[in-house]
């Protein structure tokens, strides 16, 4: 594949869709899938045919369109004088669908009551990056993907800039690591690119493990190519030749979609050897997780795809210096490899345009827990709390109040709901002793225990934990006990202070992230939301009434 | 190619040596891998896949096949959580108890189901027809809670809902 057949596909792919007055895209992730995305998209196809406009009407799954709880969801482009109209629907049945070909697209009228307002907040307020494919390209066929600019990045930046360049631009960009720490992406890549050696690796973490996160397995379902394209960028910009994505083997679907993509790739030669016919080959391989969450930890996950035990080892020696098989190697989420073909494609001034002073970009967030809509979202960083859960989220179901919004996983933290104003970036949510995280935010209503959610933590780390260091796997055991016997309503006040000692131990002797990460739940909690510990020890009551305490014996003895 | 200790390179009689024809599954597995230690997990998943789970003779075949010992293999085995080493019941009734589901509800309806069948995590009922299994996140928070019923993710559950399913399982 040359860069001229490249351009052809584009053409192609482009003429195609002129040639058709409507397009209809439906959601096919997984969360739709499961409502019923698939029978969504035959009936749309048997209304189509069945009304004559089989060579006017395309019909083609999609990325993740956004609401994910009001699934299936489609959205109708009607080329009208030129310009194009995007209308959406959810919960689109067989019936409904039917009804869409019938008034929307024969007669031009929108279903009445059914279509999605246009300045639906939860559309609104987005600004899509990562997610620009979805409602674009079909994840199953490369050629629609290319045909709205996929490897277009990567053929720019083989052809026409040395690696030096596109390490220099990924610098510019500010682009900051969106596994949840930050490390600026450019740095990393700079090092991985100085690093000696005749061999390196670029490996794309895919063991998206925080219970409540799932952006990166719909990215990765939704606009595999994006993923594959900034690894190729990857490759050439720091000098590897091969590649791989680790991914969990909970997701079945983003494995599948994976998999047809790097096959496709190859076959259409943008990847392997000879990409689009330069002097440059990546090879990408898939590996796929077996259930362990420490995995997502770099150290962990490169012993995992050596084929052992998902145990990690102390740094440094940094993956950059000595990563998979002892080779330098370069490992970055989902998410920031995502965002690398738009930076290459717009430019770094564009990109640094987006967010915050220190936080450049957008960041996808997985909505979910008591919020009005939930689903995926991506949003410029700097955003408020309030503008996502009651803007974009719609507030709080069945009129309750908001309590927090818990962000990072097990290792982040609750924001309490005084904090609504916070700016979503790295530096605000460390300094209100939550982190950034992969992307998570469970929204927690005010029936919500924040004892019981630091013991659902904990508990999470305590089976996740993988053994290996004594603080961690002992440390966690404790902490959970005392967690544990104080939502029982058997703890004692001297219990608070035992968490906190703890924490200070895990924090500061853990071997990785996950331990020393582990006691951010507890501490978050105890720092915003201490007088719902001290009800649970001094009066033996938990006032969201979510924990079976035990029987308040003698209450006079409580105070 | 050669996949060490069972039968001889390139063979290609029908039948395996231990007249089981699964392995035969597992060997091209093994072929496609070219027998490399490094792909254990994958190798692994592919015998997973063939046989429903890990017992201990497949573990013994998969060490020799890759030159590793069995200790290796059965660390690793146990380390995974998606690895099973005792095979599942009939059906598999699997709760997510990631956070979006916890804090809707999951953790009531998974301490239901244990209380209705003396199961914990990963157990499976003296009867062999169910397996309580626990998910940390399934990546539908939308719907949560999710309890799924063999490969059916049902959204938004409830105990009373997941016991009545149960039942046509287990038989009243």
């Amino acid at each position: 594949m040359t860069g001229e057949e490249l351009r052809g596909i584009v053409e192609t792919e482009r003429a195609r869709r002129k040639a058709v007055t409507h397009r209809v895209a439906v959601c096919s992730a997984a969360g739709c899938l499961a409502l019923g995305a698939e029978d969504a998209k035959a009936a749309f196809e048997r209304a189509v045919a069945g009304s004559g406009l089989s060579g006017e009407v395309e019909v083609h799954g999609t990325g993740c369109l956004g609401l994910c709880h009001a699934g299936p969801m489609a959205e109708i482009h009607s080329r009208e004088a030129g310009h194009v109209c995007v209308h959406r629907y959810d919960r689109v049945t067989d019936d409904l669908a039917q009804r869409i070909v019938e008034d929307h697209i024969s007669r031009g009228e929108p279903v009445a009551g059914r279509a999605v307002p246009e300045d639906h907040p939860f559309f609104a307020k987005q600004t899509r990056v990562v997610l620009a494919g979805s409602g674009e390209a079909d994840p199953e066929r490369i050629e629609t993907c290319v045909g709205t600019g996929a490897y277009g990045a990567l053929l720019r930046a083989v052809t026409e800039m040395t690696p030096q360049e596109v390490v220099a631009e990924v610098s510019a960009s500010g682009l900051r690591g969106r596994g949840g720490a930050g490390y600026p992406t450019g740095l990393k890549w700079a090092t991985v690119a100085k690093a000696p050696g005749p061999r390196k690796i670029v490996v794309c973490n895919a063991d998206e493990g925080d219970p409540g996160a799932f952006m990166d397995r719909r990215v990765l379902e939704g606009d595999p190519h994006r993923v594959l394209e900034g690894m190729a960028i990857a490759g050439y910009a720091v000098g590897a030749e091969r590649g791989y994505v680790y991914v969990r083997g909970e997701h079945p679907l983003a494995i599948q979609r994976l998999r047809r993509a790097i096959h496709q790739g190859e076959r259409l030669g943008v990847l392997g050897n000879r990409v689009l016919d330069t002097g440059f080959d990546f090879r990408i391989d898939l590996r796929i997780g077996a259930g362990a969450y420490v995995c997502g930890e770099e150290t962990a996950l490169i012993a995992s795809i050596e084929g052992g035990r998902g145990t990690p080892h102390p740094r440094p020696p940094y993956p950059a210096e000595a990563g998979l098989w002892g080779l330098p190697t370069l490992i970055n989420n989902v998410e920031t490899f995502a965002n690398v073909p738009a930076i290459m494609t717009k430019g770094a001034a564009w990109f640094a345009g987006i967010g915050s002073a220190r936080s450049k970009g957008t960041k996808v967030f997985a909505l979910a827990g008591d919020v009005v809509h939930n689903g995926i979202v991506e949003v410029p960083m700097g955003i408020t709390l309030r503008e996502i859960v009651f803007g974009i989220g719609g507030g709080i179901r069945n009129g309750r109040r908001l309590k927090a919004a818990q962000t990072g996983g097990p290792s982040g933290g609750c924001i309490p709901a005084s904090h609504l104003d916070l700016p979503i970036d790295y530096e605000s949510l460390l300094a209100v002793g939550s982190m950034m995280g992969s992307g998570g935010l469970v929204v927690m209503d005010d029936t919500t225990c924040m004892v019981d959610v630091a013991r659902f933590f904990m508990e999470f780390c305590r089976e996740e934990s993988c053994g290996k260091c004594v603080p961690c796997r002992a440390g966690t055991v404790q902490m959970y006990a005392i967690l544990d016997r104080i939502t029982r309503g058997e703890g004692v006040p001297e219990d608070l202070a035992r968490l906190e000692e703890l924490s200070e131990l895990l924090r500061s002797a853990s071997l990785c992230g996950l331990g020393q990460g582990a006691p951010s739940p507890v501490l978050s909690t105890l720092r915003h939301f201490r007088d719902e510990y001290l009800a649970h020890v001094l009066d033996r009551r938990c006032p969201a009434g979510a924990c079976a305490m035990a029987p308040a014996v003698r209450p006079a003895e409580a105070t | 190619m050669a996949t060490p200790g069972e039968g001889a390179p390139g063979r290609t009689a029908p039948e395996h040596p231990s007249g089981d024809r699964r392995f035969e599954a597992l060997d091209a597995a093994l072929r496609r891998h070219r027998g490399r230690p490094d792909a254990l997990l994958e190798i692994l998943h592919a015998a997973q896949e063939v046989f429903g789970h890990l017992a201990d003779d497949v573990l013994v075949y998969v060490g020799r096949s890759l030159k590793l010992p069995l200790s290796r293999v059965y660390g690793v085995a146990t380390f995974y959580n998606l690895f099973r080493l005792a095979p599942a019941g009939e059906h598999t009734c699997t709760v997510c108890l990631g956070t979006a589901c916890y804090v809707r509800g999951a953790g009531e309806i998974f301490t239901g189901i244990r209380r209705a069948y003396a199961v914990g995590a990963g157990e499976t009922t003296p009867d062999g027809k169910i397996t309580l299994a626990v998910a940390r996140c399934v990546g539908n928070c939308g719907s949560a809670p999710v309890v799924a019923f063999d490969r059916d993710y049902r959204a938004d559950q409830t105990t009373e809902g997941v016991l009545a399913h149960l039942r046509e399982w287990s038989g009243p």
